[in-house]
């Protein structure tokens, strides 16, 4: 008897419904707030909430496998997925509260609504009997009788997933493939950029010898000067947007900072020295 | 005591948010999470009707439904990051060029 049906079976009567109910809200909660919020990544925080509920639910339902499959297939790979994606399309993009289709809000909770009296009218009649009395399938070790039913009962349908893999993981490289449309740099090639951009080191860290070592705190040189190319252009251009807040500026950093501040060194600003970096950012 | 019919109207009302988020958002990765949170819904009812009839077959159709799902999920995005390339945008309005 595998642990999960140990547990689900040795839980009180009262915990069960307890963790049902208390799960129940939480996923439903979540669920809206992850088509209410406006932003993506909020969303998809969210959905790892319901994601872990309804883990925890399987579990309670006695599939032990599915819970931990859930765990590590949804939450771990697929939720970490939608994150890599997000990313690369931009975190703080926020999705437009402007109806596009006029009355289309209207008419999806409409729809929704009527989905939901659809549903529970079709589940309301079903006869849904209780929960079986622990047979021989559930009794029995979860994962060896999941096994025997996917390689005699599902054979053939899981051997059709393997061509579905493969057909999805095949597809993917395609759909996500970039041509090169120019050689790729040579080693001695950047090494001669490098060197001819007058920068052979590479830049300051953020917040060097500063007081903290935030990323949005510029380094101090040497001499004491804040050096604004230790900051990456990126955060600059959200605090100029005021997508952020500058927590403190680099005329704040300390007295030290602030005294030796005023003389800028020639030469050390470079614009296009830094954008060339960040190349590409979406905002 | 909580029995299956508890789940599956769980589940009935978490199918029911996914649709309307499908229905109203205009991030086609939100829409992605949306339809994710449909088939976790379906996910969540098959493995009650297991547990009703006391057999595994539909633990074993809930484990289809994942697989199906992550590779529905790996070809949307990659899609979905094509399109990015191509318009600098992930909303679903901008992806118009088959229109009309």
């Amino acid at each position: 008897m595998s642990h999960g049906t140990v547990l689900a079976l040795g839980m009180a009567a009262e915990t069960q419904n307890l963790a049902f109910w208390v799960l129940a809200v939480v996923s439903v909660a979540a669920a809206l707030g992850m088509v209410l919020v406006p932003r993506a990544v909020h969303s998809a925080v969210l959905l790892a909430v319901v994601m872990l509920s309804l883990a925890v639910l399987y579990a309670e339902l006695g599939a032990p496998f599915l819970a931990f499959v859930q765990v590590i297939v949804y939450t771990g790979a697929v939720l970490m997925l939608f994150l890599f994606v997000l990313m690369i399309v931009g975190v703080s993009a926020r999705d437009s509260l402007v109806e596009t289709i006029r009355g289309q809000r209207l008419a999806a909770a409409l729809v929704g609504i009527g989905l939901f009296i659809l549903l529970a009218l079709i589940i309301g009649h079903a006869a849904i009997g209780p929960a079986a009395p622990s047979s021989a399938a559930n009794s029995t070790s979860n994962l060896p009788g999941i096994a025997t039913l996917i390689f005699t009962t599902y054979v053939f349908p899981f051997e059709v997933t393997s061509a579905l893999l493969i057909t999805a993981a095949l597809g993917a490289m395609v759909l996500a493939h970039r041509e090169r449309t120019k050689p790729k740099p040579t080693q001695r090639e950047l090494a001669r950029l490098r060197v001819a951009s007058g920068r052979p080191a590479p830049l300051p860290g953020p917040g060097t010898y500063a007081q903290h070592n935030a990323v949005d705190m510029p380094a101090l040189l040497p001499d004491g000067t804040p050096s604004e190319l230790s900051v990456s252009p990126v955060i600059t251009r959200r605090i100029e947007l005021g997508i952020d807040e500058l927590p403190v500026g680099p005329a704040q950093t300390g007295e030290r900072a602030g005294q030796l501040e005023t003389p800028h060194a020639p030469g050390e600003a470079q614009p296009s020295d830094n954008s060339e970096q960040h190349e590409g950012a979406p905002w | 005591m909580v029995s299956p019919a508890h789940f599956v109207a769980l589940s009935v009302i978490l199918f029911v948010i996914g649709g309307v988020g499908v229905l109203t958002r205009r991030n086609a990765i939100v829409i992605f999470m949306s339809v994710e949170l449909m088939l976790n819904a379906v996910n969540l009812a098959f493995v009650a009707f297991s547990r009703m009839h006391g057999n595994l077959n539909g633990q074993v159709i809930a484990f289809f439904v994942m697989v199906v799902a992550a590779a529905e999920v790996v070809v949307g995005l990659a899609i979905l990051t094509a399109i990015f390339r191509a318009r600098r945008s992930a909303s679903v309005d901008d992806a118009n060029l088959l229109k009309y």
